[in-house]
């Protein structure tokens, strides 16, 4: 068994248009590790240079917000599911029109 | 006292109600653990928006950012929308909301009902014709006023100043607060005072995670976070996707007669979750959430019949939270 990571849309270029992936690892950062390893450059959309989660991606380990779980330090294990997520608040629309009038 | 001198003044005060049914079973001799439902639909508009529209309207008067006869401009056909749209009514503003053509009617009836004006972007643009579209009505109206319901801090003060007080004076044993993540508001207000007050209080995050077509659009280098948000307040945050917020939605009525909307099935979901941990560890656990609006708005949906396949696919590509 793997731990199954379901991957975005804006993603899919990196895994062949494959919406879900399997991969391996002890950690969240051992996962990507090895996740960019079979899909390389994936790594670099999830994990800034300075070594954290990119502020507008959010990781979900079981349905749970891994920032709250310890974030790259996040344990996973075989069998859990990973979900990757491009940050979008409720009512987007609102918040695209407003942070566009406010300079966004 | 249940009299009010006007409709804004009975905004607030919402029953929290217990769920004696939804509760999970604990073994004989195991401390409670429950289930209650602060019933926010209950507010003047049905939805918890009136607390923040009328904190942040009366902010801006205050600081006379808004004067008697001003116009509003808020690009949103939500529930904000329509609590802003009985705020200005009453309070002599004019509002104005920027919408995408193919939001559903019931959206348009209640916003017109309610006397806002409704300026329409092109269905085919999507969002960033919508985007596009209130951009330009800003330019051309620099007058118009914009709440900002992402960063205005009266938004989570209004849940500071109402929701958390409610909650502690109906439930001192409070162990638990679960909300719906959207603007924030709700949880960095409630959160902070609950923090404050109750040792130990969990704060409980539910976001909705939609249908693909949703995200598909979204690039990762163009995401959003709202100003008010401050992770710092929560304890876990928990993703909640469309088949099981629709199942707890009908377990809410079906089981506890409580008829709402999306986004509290999948509030209820995360609450859940704690209540059933709780039971594991054999502690005692009171999880207070928040019943965000009634499922009124959504019937057109379809979504509360048929079979939960049925049900997703109605709701695949909605924002329904």
């Amino acid at each position: 068994m793997a731990i199954e990571v379901r991957v975005p849309t804006i993603l899919r270029s990196y895994t062949g248009g494959q919406k879900v992936v399997e991969g391996a690892g002890v950690t969240l950062s051992g996962l990507i590790d090895d996740l960019d390893a079979k899909h390389s450059g994936l790594k670099g959309r999830l994990i800034t240079p300075e070594g954290g989660l990119h502020r507008f991606v959010n990781i979900y380990v079981n349905d749970e917000d891994v920032r709250f779980l310890g974030a790259l330090d996040a344990k996973v294990s075989d069998g859990d599911s990973v979900t990757i997520l491009p940050a979008v608040a409720g009512g987007a629309l609102g918040f695209a029109a407003v942070a566009a009038l406010y300079g966004g | 006292m249940a009299r009010y001198e006007s409709l804004l003044d009975a905004a607030g005060g919402t029953p929290l109600v217990g769920l004696p049914r939804l509760s999970p079973t604990v073994p004989d001799g195991a401390p409670p653990v429950r289930l209650w439902a602060k019933l926010e639909d209950r507010n003047p508009t049905g939805s918890i928006k009136d607390r923040a529209a009328l904190f942040m309207v009366r902010e801006a008067e205050e600081a006379g950012r808004l004067r008697p006869g001003d116009t509003i401009l808020e690009p949103t056909s939500g529930n904000t929308g329509i609590s802003l749209a009985m705020v200005a009514k009453l309070r002599g503003y004019r509002l104005v909301c920027v919408m995408p053509e193919n939001v559903s009617a019931e959206r348009v009836q209640i916003l017109r009902m309610y006397g806002a004006e409704i300026i329409f972007s092109p269905a085919a643009g999507g969002s960033n014709q919508a985007v596009a579209t209130a951009k330009q009505i800003s330019a051309e109206h620099p007058d118009w006023v914009m709440l900002f319901q992402y960063g205005n801090p009266a938004n989570a003060r209004a849940h500071y100043e109402t929701t958390g007080p409610e909650l502690l004076r109906d439930l001192p044993t409070i162990t638990h607060f679960v909300a719906g993540l959207g603007t924030t508001g709700t949880l960095m207000g409630t959160g902070r005072y609950l923090r404050e007050k109750v040792d130990g209080v969990e704060i409980i995050a539910a976001e909705p995670r939609y249908g693909e077509v949703v995200y598909g659009l979204r690039n990762i280098d163009e995401g959003y976070v709202p100003e008010l948000y401050d992770a710092t307040v929560l304890n876990r945050r928990f993703s909640v996707g469309t088949r099981d917020a629709v199942l707890r939605t009908r377990q809410l009525v079906e089981v506890e007669g409580i008829f709402a909307g999306f986004s509290s099935g999948a509030i209820l979901h995360a609450a859940l979750a704690v209540a059933h941990e709780a039971v594991k560890a054999g502690r005692r656990a009171d999880v207070a959430f928040v019943i965000a609006d009634g499922g009124w708005k959504y019937l057109s949906t379809g979504a509360y019949g048929g079979t939960l396949s049925d049900a997703e696919d109605a709701l695949e590509g909605q924002l329904w939270a």
